[in-house]
């Protein structure tokens, strides 16, 4: 099922985001994803997250479908080429994951392996744009598909609280321009500046969904805020994370601050993204406390 | 060497606009210049009347030199809403940092060949991408100024406006936003899904 068809009804999509474990066991992943987000609409699976190597996001989403879920194949432009890019996608319609999230991707110095040649032949961009001409048939090298082409629900994100706002904006419009059909957003702590941005961003006629990163602690805020690009946590909530650690250690403050910041924001935009960046046990206590 | 070579015509004309100041660059030996072609070009934008000065001269990738040079000419380029300039990607860059406000074309590209490159400028580098952007980015190259070479507008790295790959160095694309919002040229983003074409050099060595 592609999610854009839910979207079309008018419903609030909420998806969350797993990552594929550094090893060949799924197993774990598969079960923690059916007992904590079998409630939610679909499942991202990250395509080496950070850029740090761990199993493909596309053999995960397999996985994940055969247990029930609908995942969404994430797919960045930093380690394949238009070849490689192109013939995933082609894997990946026929095996059924019709649901993707398309991506530049961080830098290869970011992660574990710094000295990797970083390839950003196409980017999220350039990317969109390619899954629209194979959707007609068409290889970006300008060939024919054998056969009936594949379709998909295509995605892309955004950084609503970014300092560059406004190229954000416009690389926004190039990616509606290319063919994204919905957006799920870097994770938003001011909803002021998430209101702000959809009054710009609602132009595109494109449905959005809020990024939620749960903060786990004061240091995990500080250490975002210092080092995670589109990220601020205004210090009244690093504040409230410090003042109890225990309550904060145990989850029960982030989970407050992500709830309060989704009923603020829900009026504004078409779904929710969690990034539960490990605590996936705190999904379902999330989403009863936001009223969803 | 590198060799720089003329745009396809209409792709230079749809640049410009009415009254074209225009830069000439003979520098150094090791760049190969089209000379005919931008002489052609040159006589035919004169004919229409569109030319409002020619600066021909050497190293414009010398920003001192250029200041000097260019203040000579400080009317002639007032008067003209585009200065369009014949050289490689580092020159027209050189021009397009000390003319902030003025829209600033390339009229090459440029490609690389093998072999000793020339003198190395400090401020400015051109990667010898073989389809100079510099016209749709404000003169700021995307191939040298950004850690991934984005052609098609920022990535999501930025944090307060400097690079995810190196926190001393300005984002590139955040560079180009700028700068085209003071050219009044915003626009331009809303270019064409830009592709890189990594077949150039194979075309030109085979020349
Ligand atoms: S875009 Fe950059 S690398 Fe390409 S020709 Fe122009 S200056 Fe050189
Ligand atoms: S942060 Fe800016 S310069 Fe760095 S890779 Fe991203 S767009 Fe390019």
């Amino acid at each position: 099922m592609r999610i854009t068809e839910l979207f079309d009804n008018g419903q609030f999509v909420v998806t969350a985001e797993v990552g594929p474990p550094k090893g060949i066991h799924a197993e774990h992943l598969v079960a923690e994803a059916k007992e904590y987000l079998s409630g939610i609409t679909a499942v991202n699976v990250t395509d080496n997250q950070s850029s740090v190597m761990r199993m493909g996001s596309l053999p995960t989403c397999v996985a994940l479908k055969n247990a029930g879920l609908t995942p969404i194949l994430q797919l960045t432009c930093r380690d394949r080429n238009r070849i490689a890019l192109q013939s995933e996608l082609l894997g990946a319609a026929m095996l059924g994951i019709d649901n993707i999230l398309c991506l530049t991707g961080d830098h290869t110095k970011m992660g574990d392996h710094p000295q990797a040649k970083p390839v950003f032949d196409l980017d999220s961009v350039s990317l969109l744009h390619t899954v629209c001409q194979l959707e007609q048939g068409v290889d970006l090298g300008g060939n024919p598909l054998v056969g009936e082409p594949p379709k998909f629900a295509k995605g892309a994100v955004v950084s609503p609280c970014s300092e560059s706002v406004d190229a954000q904006l416009a690389k926004m419009e190039r990616k509606v321009m290319a063919g994204a059909e919905y957006f799920q957003t870097q994770a938003v702590y001011e909803p002021e500046k998430f209101i702000q941005f959809m009054e710009k961003a609602s132009q595109f006629g494109k449905p959005v969904q809020l990024g939620i990163v749960i903060p786990k602690s004061a240091g995990m805020a500080k250490f975002m805020n210092n080092n995670v690009a589109g990220i601020h946590i205004p210090q009244e909530m690093i504040d409230e994370l410090a003042a109890d650690k225990e309550k904060a250690k145990a989850g029960i403050t982030g989970v407050e601050i992500a709830a309060r910041v989704i009923k603020a924001c829900k009026p504004y935009c078409q779904g929710l993204h969690i990034m539960a960046l490990g605590w996936e046990a705190k999904v379902p206590e999330l989403l009863k406390l936001a009223e969803l | 060497m590198l060799i720089t070579e003329l745009k396809a015509k209409e792709t230079i004309l749809s640049a410009l606009g009415s009254k074209v100041f225009v830069i000439n660059c003979h520098g150094c030996k090791e760049i190969r210049f089209p000379e005919q072609e931008a002489n052609a070009l040159q006589k035919e934008l004169s004919a229409a009347g569109k030319i409002t000065g020619i600066l021909t001269t050497d190293y414009i990738c010398n920003p001192e030199n250029l200041k000097l040079q260019l203040d000579g000419y400080a009317a002639q380029i007032r008067e003209s809403d585009t200065v369009l300039v014949f050289s490689c990607g580092v020159g027209v860059q050189t021009v397009a940092q000390l003319l902030q406000d003025k829209k600033v074309c390339a009229a090459c590209d440029t490609y690389a060949l093998p072999g000793y490159q020339g003198v190395t400028p400090l401020e400015h580098d051109c990667g010898q991408c073989g389809q100079c952007y510099l016209n749709l980015t404000g003169g700021i190259c995307p191939i040298t100024a950004c850690s991934k070479s984005l052609v098609n507008g920022q990535c999501g790295g930025a944090k307060n406006g400097m690079c995810e790959v190196d926190p001393t160095m300005q984002c590139g694309w955040e560079r180009i936003y700028q700068r085209l919002k003071q050219l009044g040229r915003l626009d331009v983003l809303k270019c064409p899904v830009q592709l890189r074409d990594y077949a150039t050099d194979e075309r030109v060595n085979k020349e």
